[in-house]
């Protein structure tokens, strides 16, 4: 099923929003990068992060479901 | 913890927004004039608004314990009406002089068109002339860097400015560093999806330090929130800061920024 708004108009409603968690992602990652101590290049979860950032500007149609993969366990390791 | 909140639409906030306020330790708060929501229509129409600050606000926020102060000034957004916004500004000496008023604000840029800034820089001449701190809105969203480097370039201009009276608010991540290497105040708004979080304003205090920063809530007849200084106050304990710096944001900052204003009375000698 479609949504019955157009892709405009979907892109009217979500830009600014869409905008802020950029920004906030920036910003958290940033925050992590100046922190004393810093570890995260080596952390996993920061590969969990890149690798999502990938799908994020991928022209995939699941990007979410991607995500949501990118962030699993898979067969419980 | 007390704090002042240095910039807020009281007319556009309910008394239980203010009660709230005075229960959480809020001492005073500031409010500039600013656009209502819709292009108002004579010069009449902003005496009686100025009024509404400088008469009627005060007493509605005296009732809970907290100091009322305004600023008064032409608003960007009705500045496009050229002829309107002089009429405004013949009247503002009038209300300069009103006990609560701390200078000229909130003006600035919203658009940046030609008539916003001929309308601003006769507003900063007046501020001149009457030696008024001054308080400068920044343009939203993608006219932000352009508009605050107008201001940045106005200011720079004119010899009789002194760096350390004028707050040039609303700023984020790539606007700051210029706001603060030019010796201003820098405001940072604690505003949904348009502005930036607590967490980002945290980030901006670490990056370049508590000093000449104000931070407030500008909340207004929009989606915001007047207890927003208090989530920094939050977000600030939550990455370890000390008492001691939030105090100096939300409190002292405001109170060293404000008492350059003949018309600021600092809360210990107030008596409501």
């Amino acid at each position: 099923m479609q949504s019955p708004m157009s892709a405009a108009k979907l892109l009217d409603a979500e830009f600014l929003g869409i905008r802020c968690r950029l920004i906030d992602i920036a910003a958290a990652l940033d925050r992590i990068d100046r922190a004393p101590s810093n570890a995260a290049g080596v952390d996993p979860r920061m590969l969990q992060i890149r690798r999502s950032l990938d799908i994020i500007a991928s022209p995939a149609a699941n990007r979410a479901e991607q995500l949501q993969l990118a962030f699993s366990l898979q067969n419980g390791q | 913890m007390h704090f002042i909140e240095p910039h807020i639409h009281i007319a556009s906030r309910t008394t239980d927004d203010i009660e709230r306020m005075a229960r959480a330790g809020c001492l005073a708060v500031a409010e500039p004039a600013f656009w209502m929501g819709y292009d108002r229509t004579c010069v009449g129409s902003f005496r009686d608004y100025f009024r509404q600050l400088t008469e009627w606000e005060p007493k509605r926020t005296a009732n809970y314990g907290l100091r009322h102060y305004a600023w008064i000034g032409m608003n960007s957004k009705e500045a496009e009406n050229i002829s309107l916004a002089r009429e405004v500004i013949a009247i503002l000496p009038e209300f300069l002089d009103r006990p609560n008023v701390l200078g000229i604000g909130e003006i600035g840029l919203n658009k940046c068109t030609k008539n916003e800034v001929t309308i601003l820089a006769e507003l900063i001449e007046l501020g001149m002339q009457r030696g008024e701190q001054l308080l400068f809105h920044t343009p939203h969203l993608e006219h932000k860097l352009w508009g605050t480097q107008i201001i940045l370039d106005l200011l720079r201009a004119e010899p009789r400015v002194t760096p350390s009276r004028v707050w040039i608010d609303h700023c984020e991540e790539h606007t700051i560093r210029q706001v603060r290497e030019g010796g201003y105040w820098a405001g940072l708004t604690l505003y949904p999806t348009t502005k930036a979080t607590p967490d980002r304003a945290v980030d901006m205090i670490e990056v370049y330090g508590p000093e000449r920063i104000l931070v407030t809530s500008s909340a207004d007849w929009g989606p915001s929130d007047p207890m927003a200084v208090t989530a920094l106050m939050q977000a600030m304990r939550r990455r370890g800061h000390p008492e001691s710096l939030i105090r100096q944001i939300v409190y002292e900052n405001p109170l060293q920024f404000m008492s350059q204003s003949r018309h600021f009375t600092p809360p210990e000698m107030m008596s409501s």
